[in-house]
């Protein structure tokens, strides 16, 4: 009972208390209207360059873009927390670390999977793709699992911003890099061998391709292989995450650095 | 005359020293750049219309030099008051004009490390040549660029004073600029609504220049036209900063955080 508590009220308040992007002012710009720009960047640097539709630049960049809430929320919340001067009264409590860390995580999906769904809907009603309605919930159940996907690998980033100060840089090479190897711009068989194989192992790259298919016409159960896939690598890397921030966590009081900011 | 050269000296070296410190920046004028210049060049040797990847270099270096700005002038203010220090840079006895464009030109400074990190990248990773057409002109074009962007980031800053989500409003203007100067997308493709705001906007020109002068054409009026727009901008931003510096003192907001 105490750990849904913690699980549920204590990543709720967590995410009021240190989620400063609900604040409408930093929440509309930055994650309602810039990821519909970043759509039509590409679109338009697609059409310059003739490569691929605008569809398949709306599908990529409305999936990726969920990248920036689920990195930076989740390094927010739990590496804010050392900003707070909140982590020592966190980690000294006897509170188990499962419902403490995933907690945090659980809204970061929510708030990723909901700026996904709102970009991919303003970018096609903007561009003019034409999206099956039937095609929409099974979208919407991609768009959820690579939220969570992006998420595991978010709190690994939060681990990391346990010991490293800068996180914010961190988080913008991530989404420098998710945003090369994932195929939301370069279709995979144009990137080199290594980035391929590469872009396998990350969060989206299965994701998008399932949604790709999904907005040609295809049935979720001919897409299930790759949503699964995402899925699974979605929880190695909740999975890592949560070891990386066990082994911070016991690095950080060993050094004495967990109030170091 | 000379004791304000002298401040517009010393704050354009403190600042660009400062900055180049500065992690965030670093991604901002040398990483990012970079990354999105892979993606463009990969996209433009994939696609029907390949292009000229030196086209897409110093469009990809020039959307660094408008991100450096715009982070850095945008933020400017906010920096300042998250500091403390904004109320002493509003009360010293120089014009508060000459304390923040130092800074401001500072940042779009930054940013020709952009444009030397998408050419070398470029050529090491992509056999992006490196031979220019114009070298003369475009030697002229990098500086007025460079100053135009720099001014234009007064005028962002001095609007930015009054706005304390500042950051929130430079995350939002990013890629519609990069968009609509055509940086990296031909302007032509664009709605024509979207033609006054391109005109309007110094990145527009400073690109066209480069680009002109690197690859052929006649760079001069695009030249001429970032000189012309980055004088509008100083007497823009030098009202504006007047205008929003007597509303904050009256308001009593300069201290202001959150």
């Amino acid at each position: 009972m105490t750990s849904l508590r913690i699980f549920f009220v204590g990543g709720r308040m967590t995410y009021r208390a240190l989620f400063y992007w609900l604040t409408p002012q930093i929440y509309v710009p930055s994650l309602l209207m810039a990821p519909i720009f970043q759509i039509l960047l590409f679109a338009y640097i697609g059409r310059s360059a003739g490569l691929e539709s605008d569809e398949f630049y709306v599908v990529g960049n409305a999936l990726q873009y969920c990248a920036i809430p689920c990195l930076f929320a989740m390094t927010q919340m739990i590496g804010g927390e050392r900003y707070q001067n909140t982590l020592s009264a966190i980690l000294v409590s006897p509170a188990r670390r499962i419902p403490l860390f995933f907690g945090r995580a659980l809204p970061v999906v929510a708030n990723g999977a909901f700026v996904s769904a709102f970009s991919l809907a303003a970018g096609t009603a903007i561009l003019g793709v034409d999206i099956p309605l039937s095609a929409v919930p099974a979208l919407v159940l991609v768009i959820i699992v690579a939220a969570f996907s992006c998420t595991g690998l978010g709190l690994m980033n939060a681990a990391v911003s346990l010991r490293v100060r800068e996180n914010a840089v961190l988080s913008n090479v991530i989404f420098g890099f998710l945003l090369i190897f994932t195929g939301a711009n370069v279709p995979l068989s144009e990137l080199p061998g290594w980035m391929s194989t590469m872009s396998q192992g990350l969060p989206f790259t299965h994701a998008i391709k399932a949604a790709r298919e999904l907005t040609d016409g295809a049935s979720l159960g001919s897409v299930a292989d790759l949503v699964g896939a995402e899925l699974l690598i979605g929880l190695c890397y909740a999975a890592a995450g949560y070891a990386l921030l066990r082994l911070m966590e016991a690095q950080s009081r060993r050094h004495a650095s967990l109030e170091r900011s | 005359m000379r004791r304000t050269l002298r401040l517009l000296y010393a704050g354009w070296k403190f600042h660009l020293k400062s900055l180049t410190i500065s992690g965030f920046f670093i991604i901002v004028s040398v990483i990012s750049p970079v990354i999105f210049a892979s993606i463009a060049y990969l996209m433009f040797r994939a696609g029907a219309r390949p292009g000229s990847l030196l086209f897409v270099a110093i469009g990809a270096g020039m959307m660094g030099i408008w991100s450096a700005t715009l982070f850095g002038s945008g933020g400017a203010i906010a920096w300042q008051r998250w500091q403390g220090t904004l109320e002493y840079c509003v009360a010293v006895p120089p014009a508060f004009i000459w304390v923040i464009l130092p800074l401001t030109i500072a940042t779009s400074t930054i940013g020709l490390y952009s444009l030397t990190s998408t050419l070398i990248w470029g050529w090491l990773f992509f056999d992006v040549p490196f031979e220019l057409v114009h070298p003369a002109w475009f030697f002229v074009s990098l500086p007025v660029a460079v100053l135009a962007l720099g001014l234009l980031g007064l005028v962002l800053a001095s609007t930015f004073v009054m706005y304390r989500q500042a950051n929130a409003l430079s995350n939002l203007l990013e890629y519609p600029i990069w968009l609509v100067t055509g940086l990296l997308p031909g302007l032509t493709l664009l709605p024509g609504w979207t033609r006054p705001s391109s005109r309007a906007l110094a990145p527009t020109w400073g690109v066209k220049a480069l680009r002109e002068a690197a690859l052929g054409g006649e760079p001069g009026f695009a030249v001429a036209m970032s000189a012309v727009l980055g004088l509008a901008y100083l007497v823009i931003g030098h009202y504006c900063l007047r205008y929003f510096e007597k509303l904050a003192r009256e308001k009593a907001t300069l201290s202001l955080q959150g």
